[in-house]
């Protein structure tokens, strides 16, 4: 099946410990979504980035505030 | 054979722990470096470990968990990561050598060092650290229980002196992390140094420093990190700033598993079950003739070791004799712990140590006793 990019909404953090955290509190809520390799678009030198749906962004945002989850940046780009 | 070394490397082991690593050795792939279906199985069994721990010793978050190859690491790292030519520092003749020889080699670089003694039971003297913490020091190191006697700093009180001060306290948990309770809030430690293969039963390779968040400590490894490859500097960010290169994670896998009994048999009880063993056998011990200890067994918390000499023996040939004879197993000499000798007066001598397990048994005390008999 050919591949079709989707709009998504990236979150990236200053280290995997966070990424994992992001991970685990999402699991936890029931947010959708997948740890990926960080996008070119954003940096190039690796890491993992948090990609889910675009509608989850709010949430997203409102979970990462609660739990105090250390990010660098907030996305929406087109993987 | 009986196995009374623990205080060395633990030999029994919950089957767990045998089990998490051999799964983990056909399963985990290399964490932080990507994120496919190992890598990943990797990364978030390293990283439930750091939550493990950090909830174990109270600290500052996953982040701050720091995994080493050992105890030896952890506080390498710490002393050369936090001080500098000129920094006035405190530690004590109970120290371990993971703790003096990077502190002797800093002080050829400058630092001014202050060792406080003991006792002839081998007990702190608190007055001395209490007026060398006053005097101002950048830091003190200071372990939690002695390898060679078992006794026990009182860390919360010296934590507490520490902190008054604005001095750093940093506490190597050799021999009593996973066992003994540790709170780094409560205790007031800004870096906690432990190994995993001691009394938190996991595999050798394994340990780890805790740091308070906000303490800066240098690294003293760069290289690869997972993250920020196009970088000339080795990241900041914390854990990665200390763990340069792929961790252990099979063994990091063993000392999950480890936690997790720990956590379901419940360290008072594994510690008490120990403390018992030692106590027995030090109270059934004490008429044998020409018997000495070394340390205080007045007290019931201390680490479950009995230090201990026959006459004028040379410890390395009746701890030889015990393996030999009764396949017991001791260890003799120096214990790496040379001002705890020269305390005592044993350099030459040496002294034997036993140290007791939660899997050891009371049978095995006896059978120990009726061997020293024998002698």
């Amino acid at each position: 099946m050919p591949r079709v990019k989707r709009m998504k909404v990236v979150v990236t953090f200053p280290s995997t410990v966070q990424a994992l955290k992001m991970e685990q509190c999402c699991k936890r809520d029931g947010l959708d979504g997948r740890l990926i390799p960080v996008p070119k678009q954003i940096s190039a030198g690796c890491g993992m980035a948090w990609a889910a749906v675009p509608d989850s962004k709010t949430a997203l945002e409102i979970m990462i505030s609660q739990e105090g989850i250390e990010v660098e940046g907030v996305y929406e780009l087109l993987l | 054979m009986i196995y009374l070394d623990s205080a060395a490397t633990s030999l029994y082991r919950p089957a767990q722990v045998v089990e998490a690593v051999c799964r983990a050795l056909t399963t985990l792939g290399n964490s932080s470096r990507g994120t496919h279906t190992a890598a990943l199985t990797g990364a978030r069994m390293i990283f439930e470990t750091r939550q493990m721990l950090s909830n174990l010793f109270h600290g500052d978050g996953p982040e701050q968990v720091v995994f080493t190859a050992n105890s030896t690491e952890s506080l390498n790292m710490v002393v050369k990561g936090i001080l500098t030519p000129g920094d006035r520092v405190v530690t004590t003749v109970m120290e371990h050598n993971s703790v003096l020889r990077p502190l002797y080699e800093m002080e050829r670089q400058g630092i001014c060092l202050e060792i406080v003694g003991t006792d002839d039971l081998g007990r702190l003297d608190m007055a001395a650290m209490r007026q060398a913490i006053d005097f101002g020091a950048r830091a003190v190191f200071c372990t939690h229980a002695s390898n060679l006697t078992g006794n026990i700093n009182d860390i919360r009180k010296i934590g507490g002196w520490c902190r008054e001060a604005g001095t750093l306290f940093v506490v190597d948990a050799s021999q009593t992390a996973g066992i003994f309770p540790i709170d780094m809030q409560e205790d007031f430690v800004d870096v906690l140094c432990f190994t995993g293969h001691k009394s938190l039963m996991g595999p050798q390779g394994t340990g780890g420093l805790c740091v308070r968040k906000g303490l800066q400590v240098r690294p003293l490894v760069t290289g690869g990190s997972g993250i920020k490859t196009f970088d000339k500097i080795h990241p900041l960010q914390m854990p990665e700033a200390l763990e340069a290169g792929t961790l252990n994670g099979h063994g990091i896998s063993g000392l999950k598993a480890a936690i997790a009994f720990i956590q379901e048999q419940g360290m008072d009880t594994l510690r008490i079950k120990e403390q018992n063993l030692a106590r027995e056998f030090y109270q059934r011990a004490q008429d044998i003739p020409g018997i000495r200890f070394y340390g205080d067994y007045s007290v019931m918390e201390r680490a479950p070791i009995v230090a201990l000499n026959l006459g004028d023996e040379d410890s390395a040939e009746v701890s030889d004799w015990l393996a030999r004879e009764y396949e017991i197993c001791t260890r003799p000499g120096g214990h790496c712990a040379p001002l705890m000798h020269r305390r005592f007066g044993t350099e030459a001598q040496g002294i034997v140590r036993f140290s007791f397990s939660n899997f050891n048994t009371m049978d095995e005390v006896e059978a120990t006793i009726s061997a020293l008999r024998n002698y």
